[in-house]
This record gives C-alpha cells, sequence and structure tokens, in this order.
C-alpha cells in the first residue's frame, strides 16, 4: 500500500495547492534561467549567425559590439587582397531610437554589404531579402512591423520586405537589416538646418582662410556635401567581416591583419568571448547570482512546506509506529511525497512557464540543459527538504498515538 | 494463576516498575506490578486518574518499556529487566493489538484500508489483507462502511474498525486504553461484549483499562491500580463497586 498516494488522494486538493504554490516558485527560477540563457543567446546571435570568420576592427578597441568601432570603408577592398580571404563584407551596426505610434521603437540597425550581402543568411519567417541597394529593410518581428509596412528614418522611407524571428540585439531590441549605404544615412543623417549652418560656418571660415583667399574656388566647396569634399574622410563602417576560403589557416591570416597598424581582428569566438566577459557580463553575474538564490529560498520553501506537511502527519505518523510500522515505510511516506511534489511541481512550472514566457518582453530561452540541470536540482531540493520532515518523525514516539 | 506455565498465558507481567526521572525529581508511575492474563480471558484494569494504569498498559504493549520487570508474552521472553529479547516494533506488530479511547483511525486512509495496513505491514499480500479484513468487517458488522473514511463514520463504527484492525493480526493480546469513554452507554457495553466476544472466539488475551464501571460483568478478570501497585479484585466486589456508582 502506497501511504504517500494515499494521503495526497485524500488531501488532494491542499496537495495541488502546495503544488500550485511550489511550482510557482519553481517556475520563477526556471524563468530566471531562461532570462540568463536569452542574454548569453541574444548577446552572441549576430556573431553566430553572421557566419564571420575574423572580424576587422578599429585598432585597440573591443568593437563592434562592445565598444564603438570605426574603420575606413575601403578596409573591405584592402581586408579582400589578403591570401586565404574568400569574402570580405562592411559591417554597419547601431541603435537608433524614434517614435511609432506615440510609443518608442528602439531599432538596432545593421547594416548589409550590398550587393555581395542581401541577406540570405538571415532566418526569414515572411517575405524575402533585400532586392535593392535602399529603402527595403528586413525586420524582427519585435519591432511590430510586418511585410509591406512602412517605417520612416532620417529623411528616407524604408519598405519591410521581410521579417525574422528572435533576432535580437545584446541589448534586447529588435534588428533591422538595410543595406550598409542607408545604415549609413542613418546613423549620420542630419537635419537640413544643421547642413546649411555647417555650410555657411564652412564658407566663413574658408573667406579669413588664406588659400582660400588665394583661391577662391576653394569657397566653392564649401557649399558642396561633405562626402564630396576633397581630404574629408568618408563616412566610415564599423568593421569588416572576413570570411575565410575553404582550408585556409584562420590564425595565420588573422596574424596578417594584425601586422596593419590602423586595425585590430578577432576571431569570432574572440568576440563571443568579448561579449560574454565585457558587455553582458555584469548583467549575466546578476542574473546567475540571483538565479542561485531563488534556487536556495526554493530549497528553505520546500523544506518548510514538507515539514508541515509531516507536522501535519504526525499523530498518523505516532500510530503507524504503534501498530509496528518499521522506519523504512514511515521514511517512504514523506520521501516519495517530497518526491511526488517536486515532480508535480516542476510540470507545473514548465507548463505554465511555456505559456507565460513568451509574453516576457526579452526572450526567455528554456534550453534542455537547462530544464535538466533545474530537474536535477528539484530532485536533490526534494529529497534534502524531506529530511527535516525525516528528522521530525525519527523523534516521533508511537506514544504520542495515545495522547 | 501464577501456578500456570506461563507459556498459557497471553502475557505474563512481573514486577513491572515504572521509574520517571532521577534524584529528587523521581517520579514511580509503577511499582511492582504483575498482571497474568490467560488466552481467552478479558481483563479489566480500572483504578482514578493517575494511578499508573497507562502507564503499565503501555509498558506491556512494548511502547514504553518498564524500569525493571519481566514480560513474557505468549511464552516468549520479551523483556527482562533493562534487556530486550526481541525487536520491540516488529514484536508489537505480529502480537499486539491495540484500541485508544479515541478510535485513532489514519485519516488518510479507508476504513478497509486501516485494517489492511496492519497486515501488509506484517509481510501479508494486498490481496490477502483486503480479503481478511472485509471478513473482519463483516464479523464486527461494519462491512458497508469499507470504504468510507474515518471521518465518514460514527464513534461506535470507527471503533469497531479500530478492534477489526487489533485482530488483524491474530494477536496474542489485546490492549484497550478507555476505549468506550467516547461512547454512549449502549455503544460502550457493545464494545465491551465485542471484546469478550473476540477474546472467547479467538482465544486472544484481553486488557482493558476502563473508568466505565457499569459493564464490569463482561469481564473475567479485574484489576485494580492505585499509586502505581496493582491489586486483583475479586468479581463480586468490583460488580457491588458497579452497582454502587449506579445508584
Amino acid at each position: 500500500m502506497n501511504l504517500a498516494m494515499k494521503d495526497i488522494r485524500h488531501n488532494l486538493g491542499r496537495f495541488l495547492l502546495t503544488a500550485v504554490g511550489i511550482g510557482m516558485l519553481l517556475m520563477v527560477v526556471m524563468g530566471m534561467g531562461g532570462i540568463y540563457r536569452g542574454v548569453v543567446e541574444d548577446a552572441t546571435l549576430l556573431i553566430d549567425r553572421v557566419g564571420a570568420d575574423l572580424w576587422i576592427v578599429q585598432r585597440d578597441t573591443r568593437g563592434p559590439f562592445a565598444e564603438l568601432s570605426r574603420v575606413p570603408s575601403n578596409l573591405v577592398f584592402r581586408a579582400a587582397t589578403v591570401p586565404g580571404v574568400q569574402l570580405s563584407r562592411e559591417f554597419v551596426y547601431h541603435t537608433v531610437q524614434r517614435q511609432r505610434d506615440g510609443k518608442p521603437l528602439r531599432i538596432a540597425v545593421l547594416g548589409l554589404s550590398w550587393p555581395t550581402d542581401k541577406g540570405e543568411w538571415v532566418p526569414l519567417i515572411t517575405g524575402r531579402p533585400l532586392g535593392q541597394s535602399h529603402y527595403e529593410m528586413i525586420a524582427d518581428k519585435s519591432l511590430g512591423l510586418g511585410v509591406g509596412e512602412q517605417l520612416e528614418l532620417g529623411k528616407e522611407t524604408y519598405t519591410v520586405v521581410g521579417t525574422t524571428n528572435n533576432m535580437i540585439s545584446s541589448g534586447g531590441d529588435g534588428i533591422a537589416f538595410v543595406t550598409v549605404a542607408d545604415a549609413q544615412a542613418i546613423q549620420f543623417d542630419v537635419p537640413g538646418e544643421a547642413v546649411r549652418l555647417e555650410r555657411a560656418a564652412r564658407e566663413a571660415r574658408g573667406e579669413v582662410f588664406e588659400l582660400a583667399i588665394q583661391q577662391p574656388m576653394m569657397l566653392n566647396n564649401a557649399a558642396r556635401p561633405s562626402g564630396e569634399l576633397p581630404a574629408v574622410a568618408r563616412p566610415q563602417i564599423s568593421a569588416v567581416m572576413v570570411t575565410l576560403s575553404p582550408g585556409a589557416d584562420v590564425n595565420h591570416v588573422a596574424e596578417t591583419f594584425s601586422g596593419w597598424g590602423d586595425v585590430s581582428v578577432f576571431t569570432a569566438d574572440g568576440q563571443r568571448e568579448l561579449l560574454l566577459k565585457g558587455s553582458v557580463e555584469k548583467v549575466r553575474q546578476q542574473i546567475g547570482l540571483f538565479r542561485v538564490l531563488l534556487t536556495v529560498i526554493a530549497a528553505i520553501i520546500m523544506a518548510l512546506i514538507l515539514y508541515t506537511l509531516t507536522l501535519d502527519k504526525i499523530h498518523s505518523i505516532a500510530l503507524l509506529k504503534l501498530i509496528g510500522a518499521p522506519n523504512t515505510v514511515i521514511l517512504g511516506l514523506i520521501l516519495q511525497q517530497a518526491l511526488i511534489l517536486g515532480v508535480v511541481g516542476f510540470g507545473i512550472a514548465y507548463l505554465v512557464g511555456q505559456q507565460l514566457f513568451p509574453m516576457f518582453p526579452r526572450r526567455v530561452i528554456l534550453a534542455e540543459s537547462d530544464l535538466l540541470q533545474l530537474a536535477g536540482i528539484v530532485l536533490a531540493i526534494s529529497v534534502l527538504s524531506s529530511l527535516l520532515g525525516i528528522w521530525k518523525t525519527m523523534k516521533v514516539s508511537p506514544n504520542e498515538a495515545l495522547t | 494463576m501464577t501456578t500456570l506455565d506461563s507459556k498459557k498465558f497471553a502475557i505474563d507481567a512481573v514486577k513491572l516498575t515504572k521509574i520517571y526521572g532521577s534524584g529528587n525529581t523521581e517520579v514511580v508511575a509503577m511499582r511492582d506490578a504483575s498482571m497474568q492474563v490467560a488466552q481467552g480471558e478479558v481483563v479489566a484494569l480500572l483504578g482514578p486518574s493517575g494511578s499508573g494504569k497507562s502507564t503499565f498498559l503501555t509498558a506491556v504493549g512494548l511502547i514504553n518499556p518498564p524500569t525493571s520487570g519481566r514480560i513474557t508474552i505468549k511464552g516468549q521472553l520479551v523483556l527482562d529487566g533493562e534487556t530486550e529479547h526481541a525487536n520491540l516494533r516488529s514484536f508489537r506488530r505480529q502480537h499486539i493489538g491495540f484500541i485508544f479511547q479515541k478510535s485513532n483511525l489514519i485519516p488518510f486512509l479507508s476504513a478497509v484500508e486501516n485494517i489492511q495496513i496492519a497486515m501488509q505491514l506484517n509481510g501479508q499480500s494486498s490481496g490477502f489483507a483486503r480479503r481478511r479484513a472485509i471478513e473482519l468487517m463483516d464479523y464486527l458488522g461494519v462491512a458497508d462502511r469499507a470504504d468510507n473514511f474515518p471521518s465518514m463514520l460514527s464513534g461506535g463504527q470507527q471503533q469497531r474498525v479500530a478492534v477489526a484492525r487489533a485482530l488483524a493480526n491474530h494477536p496474542s493480546v489485546i490492549l484497550a486504553d478507555e476505549p468506550t469513554a467516547a461512547l454512549d452507554g449502549h455503544r460502550g457495553r457493545q464494545v465491551m461484549e465485542l471484546f469478550a466476544k473476540v477474546a472467547h472466539e479467538q482465544g486472544t488475551g484481553v486488557i482493558v483499562v476502563t473508568h466505565d464501571h457499569r459493564a464490569l460483568d463482561v469481564f473475567d478478570t479485574i484489576y485494580e491500580m492505585e499509586d502505581g501497585l496493582m491489586h486483583e479484585q475479586p468479581k463480586q466486589s468490583a460488580s457491588s463497586l458497579d452497582g454502587a456508582q449506579s445508584l
């Protein structure tokens, strides 16, 4: 006769309420683990998906994700000439915040190196990759934009031609994929009035500049767009992504780039490490520590619940002892109930979590390894927390059945 | 009775003494209490509150062993002074049935399961235990309540289920501690008569601690305890006491 099940059957309502309580607690622990996993996944998502073997960034910076990086556009051509390089692409990446329907809309803008890169590698859920060099956009679902919708950024209007799912920046903002030229236009957009003021200032400076006085045509140049001015740098890019030829030695090629004085080079793993040990490290640690704390609290609460459930049965346990029940029967009663409570609680946590977590603003990823780890922890908590109840039952005298 | 071989006794308790505390706080709850109960004999143990009745019952029930004295159950020496000659819990399970003032059924088991558990703990299969439990319930007139939980039974029905549980493992002795205290006079007498019936039909020794003097005629032997000392009373004397109290 399974006494644990008999007791549960008799007190089913109370048991279920307790299991739901424990389930909610475990769901928070599970969710915290999912948030932790989500932060790590989001942080490294782009690096994993974009498929670059090497990242060339501004010298002595940890860009383009961990910090700002600026490299000249022509670096993409220099990189392409290095033996072992199959493909080099421009990478432009920055975050903008605009108002849409009266609400703030944060967008991580990522430039695709048109025409080499049209976004074929981006996992689309609807629509298509970019089909022209300007004014088209692939938007993540989290931005709330559907195919065919239009979004005004800077002085231009962009049409969404494709949507993705879970393409999110390390900050949790949905990514919008446009061409590099469009990304730069969005990034360096300056209001018309500011352009006019800058031109006026240039003319004023030119009038007192000796060379301009000697060569009046110089002043004419001041009125031209800054991008057309000689000796004025073109808008720069964040980094250059390099894909190696099959069989090329990544370390050897990286060594070549390292020899260039104006850039630094990182492998994809190096970039991952920069992110995980850099910008998201504190968040990761904070969530990780909070998860540990929650697990400990869950263990304490479970122990107290099981202890209370045991106290409720003290008279029955004394009676069982009186009629000669061996200790193993009584231990089995307490331990089985603890395990059943743990397993049912875990199941409730998983099922409710599956419904609730998708509603969270940031991704909550329930990785199989994390679930297995938590299941192991719950089993351990169940066993350990039942020890308190078992200790109490061992102290119960059969005499107590007589009182 | 003292001349009979102890094998013929369901229980043979000799000079049981129970002392709580020590030094200045020492309390002698029971001193040199002896009782012999033959198989099939029903014994009443009377006495005022605090006289040591429950101490005696828990001692011979191997729940709260005496400080000194010897207990033999069905010819087997179980306790001799501080020496235990058996695994007390296992011995208790096999040889002793308990009935209490409150029925003390396990609340989360149905009536039949409360009886079954006693047999299953003793190694009987679930099927056998259930069949015998139903038989016992039938014998005690509560078979129709087999699947009810204790909270759904009346006090008398609960007590009958408790008696069935006590009988389940064919015990050598049944110990009952004020089993009729929670029952009205009519029901109380029914339970006492039930003990006598069980004892006589199944050869079980029964010791009943009771304050209820109205049903003393049911018992074969009557003992009385006072200040931890035990005396056997002539049945006539106890009956007249019963009559006096009834008046």
